[in-house]
């Protein structure tokens, strides 16, 4: 992201209201509109499908690069302008980037979606990309790399473990970048970035709120329409190839708690109306974490009290392919073996024993309640349809997705738990915290305190 | 879903703004406790949240930490239900209980369906968890070491070690001076008995806001209310904070083994309700609070590239909340990152904004108005706000005036009043040496 700021990403699940209007233009561009008449305002998201996945080793982190020079100017809108117009709207304004996309969007009144799309017009078109600026702007990523990666431990631990977890797949790589290929990237690196992806055949524009779709896709046709399609790159499927057996590393950073990750290879959603297994699986994480007496908490945190926290986590929509994970942090004088032996415990419990009819019915009246809450928040309603768009997904199985939940059996749970969460799958990661010994102080001054 | 997660700072220095479309409804219980009501029907759910002001700033001197455990214990155990009852009774109806918990405050959140036997359900646990808690003794012990470790784990992260230095420094001896999450030495020492008692003398009628937001009628919303203040404790509204005094001036230099330095700087700012609310908000976005609009921002990050985020703001509290500047560099450029950020800061409050940018800050800030009020959520932490800060009706009718009321010359006074660049508290966590 392009600043930490600007958002707070809610981890709400569920799905859009039905009526999504969904078009392309004949230059390429997908516009995607879900109306909602609630609040006199909208949002509006540019996503372009390109992220760290499709970068090459020696250049990783360039797609998160560009998203920063994106607001460093264009010919007609020179550097800062662009946020500084948005700003004097009353907008609120940012970016971010994942593994499998890049995203751009601005919160405003209803009636400022002009501005918006003739900004971002120009932007996907018309970027220019100084030498001098870029200098300056990839310090600053630099030390968001710093601020969010090296000096986090769980993070670290995170950063390698995916690098293990996938032996070719090029999820291997963080999205911000190795820190030896910020060093070493150049304006030419972001400009052949550009170049490559950020044209309207490449990108999805979703707009969602208090606007009328017709008259959305007419501004989209006005602005985007004039800018011409490019051919795209060839994407090769990379698929990751079958584990051959469990994985583990130890990571040392400076840190009090030792801390827990384990993953396990999992599919994501590609045919939405047949696939079921992560469906199930999507109901598997609810089951072991999903409220504050699910199995993890109940078990490991409550009753034997081997962790301090415990949680797993799925996503089944990605362009690649997808993990089950489960971290926690063992209580104190309990061992890393120890908490991962209790959570195999848990698993080995779904796989031979299945899940209670409570359980899954508890899940599921949490599904269908969060797809009520999820309309409270417009950015997130936005949000959905541009991540299943850039999954290659339609709106049709947003819509029916709670649905699908609802289809879900125990049988099904149970498969899916003995199917993927088996040992040759997993990769394990353990953090060995090292000493946050104290260092030398700072050469004294007069008026100086020292703490710690 | 345990009732821990704290409301994020800088969600509290957001004014308070609201189209002529909310209305608010007020008034109070028969036993004290207050209430603010706003009906919309738009969506089938309800948000309910409950405050009462049993934040870390009450924790008793030896205690600290006493008021987040008796926050965090509310839901593990009430009413004759166990945690997992609670967890799972909510679970099957798919509300969400949370909380929220900072230097001030201690409350309560519940989102619900607005369907009746989900709604019942629902309100159920959240009348045991506000009136009976049980601090069961073994539930006292685990979630004691689960703070506990909570707190260790966040040593390893330097900004919350920067977090909590800046407070000591800028404190002293007032409690907003020790950190929300308390003292590990001290939480060891904590009995049921001080939970037991911390509990029924902030937790009562007269020192509870309830707020409601959602698809009920106004005389369900009384009945709830009426439900929900009829069980508590009757123990007198809190005492007020002593004011705290300004910091003497500090330089506190921390070792940390971090490839950035975490630098914050500040002075004990303003408190909620001060005449100088507007000015110094508004000026704000022009320093360091309208992001890549501020000058902050251009400084330390656009022209330098020094920083990822920097910063500035003023936290209004229940007694004035502090002034900080904020950000983060590589170990060897932090003298530089911490003079443009010092350089800036000593301008503003010398000269303030100018014309253009305070129009610049006014369009937003007056513009973006709709945004701040465009979902239940938002709405219900307003109204927490209002209540438990005694804020007027009207704030939200006329908010939009005041902001544009402000010129530069309110600024400059303002900031002037407020801040002395040779009276400021600096910190900086990782420093030279370091690696």
């Amino acid at each position: 992201m392009r600043s930490m700021w600007g958002i707070v990403l809610a981890l709400a699940v569920g799905s859009a209201q039905a009526a999504v209007t969904d078009v392309t233009l004949d230059n390429g561009l997908r516009v995607i509109v879900q109306e909602d008449h609630r609040a006199p305002v909208m949002v509006s998201q540019v996503w372009y499908r390109a992220g760290s996945m499709d970068e090459f080793n020696g250049t990783t982190g360039v797609a998160h690069v560009l998203e920063h020079m994106m607001f460093r100017g264009t010919k007609a809108v020179p550097s800062g302008e662009f946020s500084k117009k948005i700003a004097a709207a009353g907008g609120r304004e940012n970016a971010f980037t994942s593994r499998d996309h890049t995203a751009y969007f601005q919160q405003m009144q209803k009636d400022r979606l002009e501005l918006s799309m003739q900004l971002e017009a120009d932007r996907m078109a018309n970027l220019v990309i100084s030498d001098e600026l870029f200098a300056k702007e990839i310090q600053v990523v630099m030390e968001e790399r710093r601020l969010r990666t090296e000096d986090q431990p769980q993070s670290v631990v995170y950063e390698h473990l995916m690098a293990s977890a996938y032996q070719t797949h090029p999820y291997r790589r963080p999205i911000i970048g190795w820190m030896d290929d910020l060093q070493n990237m150049t304006g030419q690196d972001a400009r052949d970035w550009y170049a490559r992806w950020y044209v309207p055949n490449n990108a999805t524009l979703v707009v969602a709120g208090d606007v009328q779709a017709d008259a959305v896709v007419a501004l989209a046709k006005k602005y985007f329409g004039s800018l011409p399609a490019r051919a795209l790159p060839t994407r090769k499927p990379q698929d990751e190839p079958v584990q051959v057996g469990s994985k583990r590393i130890v990571v040392k950073a400076p840190a009090q708690l030792p801390y827990l990750l384990m993953a396990w290879h999992a599919p994501t959603l590609k045919d939405w109306q047949k696939d079921t297994t992560p469906y199930a699986l999507q109901i598997l994480a609810g089951v072991l974490s999903g409220n504050d007496s699910a199995r993890l908490q109940k078990s490991l945190v409550k009753t034997q009290q081997i962790a301090v926290n415990a949680s797993a986590g799925y996503d089944a929509v990605a362009r690649g392919p997808s993990m089950f994970m489960i971290d926690a942090t063992p209580a104190p004088g309990k061992s890393v073996a120890a908490l991962e032996q209790a959570i195999r415990g848990e698993i080995e419990r779904v796989q031979r024993e299945g899940i209670s009819a409570a359980e899954l019915a508890r899940v599921k009246a949490q599904v269908i309640a969060a797809e009520v809450y999820q309309r409270d928040s417009l950015f997130y309603q936005a949000m959905q349809l541009g991540e299943y768009a850039i999954a290659g997904l339609p709106p049709e199985a947003l819509a029916q997705r709670v649905d699908k939940l609802r289809a879900v059996t125990a049988q099904e749970v149970q498969a899916a738990a003995r199917q993927w969460l088996v040992d040759d799958q997993l990769s394990v990661a353990e953090l060995d915290p090292q000493p946050l010994k104290p260092q030398p102080h700072r050469a004294a001054v007069a008026g100086v305190r020292h703490d710690n | 879903m345990t009732i821990k997660q704290c409301l994020i700072a800088w969600l509290l220095c957001l004014p308070l703004s609201a189209q002529a479309a909310v209305v608010i409804q007020n008034w109070q219980t028969p036993q004290g406790a207050r209430v603010y009501f706003v009906e919309s029907h738009e969506l089938p759910m309800l948000d309910i949240s409950v405050d009462f002001p049993g934040g870390s700033a009450r924790d008793p001197a030896g205690k600290e930490g006493l008021a987040q455990l008796t926050h965090g214990l509310l839901d593990q155990g009430a009413g004759g239900l166990s945690d997992t009852e609670i967890a799972h009774r909510l679970a099957d109806v798919g509300a969400d209980l949370g909380g929220a918990f900072d230097r001030d405050r201690a409350g309560v959140t519940l989102r619900t369906l607005s369907s009746t036997a989900e709604k019942t359900a629902a309100l159920d646990i959240l009348v045991r968890v506000l009136q009976q808690p049980e601090f069961p003794q073994a539930v006292i012990k685990r979630e004691k070491q689960r703070l506990i470790s909570g707190i260790h784990e966040a040593e390893a992260d330097p900004g919350t070690v920067a977090d909590k230095a800046f407070y000591r420094a800028l404190y002293g001896k007032h409690p907003y001076a020790h950190d929300e999450s308390g003292d590990p030495a001290a939480i060891e020492r904590l009995t049921r008995s001080d939970l037991q008692t911390f509990f029924r003398a902030h937790y009562s009628a007269p020192n509870a806001v309830i707020a409601l937001m959602g698809d009920i009628s106004r005389a369900e919303a009384e009945a709830i209310a009426a439900r929900l203040a009829a069980g508590l404790s009757k123990s007198a509204r809190v005492a007020e904070l002593p004011q705290p005094v300004s910091a003497p001036v500090s330089d506190v230099h921390i070792a940390h083994p971090s490839t950035q330095s975490h630098v914050l700087v500040g002075a004990v700012g303003m408190a909620r309700g001060d005449p100088d609310f507007f000015p110094l908000y508004v000026g704000n976005y022009v320093l360091g609070g309208g992001g890549f609009d501020s000058r902050l921002m251009k400084e330390v990050r656009d022209k330098r590239g020094y920083a990822y985020s920097a910063y500035s703001y003023f936290l209004p509290m229940q007694e004035a909340g502090p002034f900080q500047l904020g950000l983060q560099t590589k170990l060897d450029q932090t003298d530089a990152a911490l003079k443009v950020a010092k350089d800036t800061l000593r301008q503003f409050i010398a000269e303030g904004p100018s014309e253009a940018e305070l129009t610049q800050a006014k369009s937003n800030l007056t513009g973006g108005f709709p945004l701040r009020i465009d979902s239940n959520k938002k709405i219900l932490d307003y109204l927490s706000v209002i209540g438990f800060y005694n804020l007027p009706l009207d704030y939200l009718d006329t908010w939009v005036d005041k902001v544009n009321a402000v010129d530069v010359a309110a600024v400059k006074q303002a900031f002037a009043r407020r801040l002395d660049a040779d009276k400021l508290v600096t910190v900086v966590v990782g420093a030279v040496g370091a690696r």
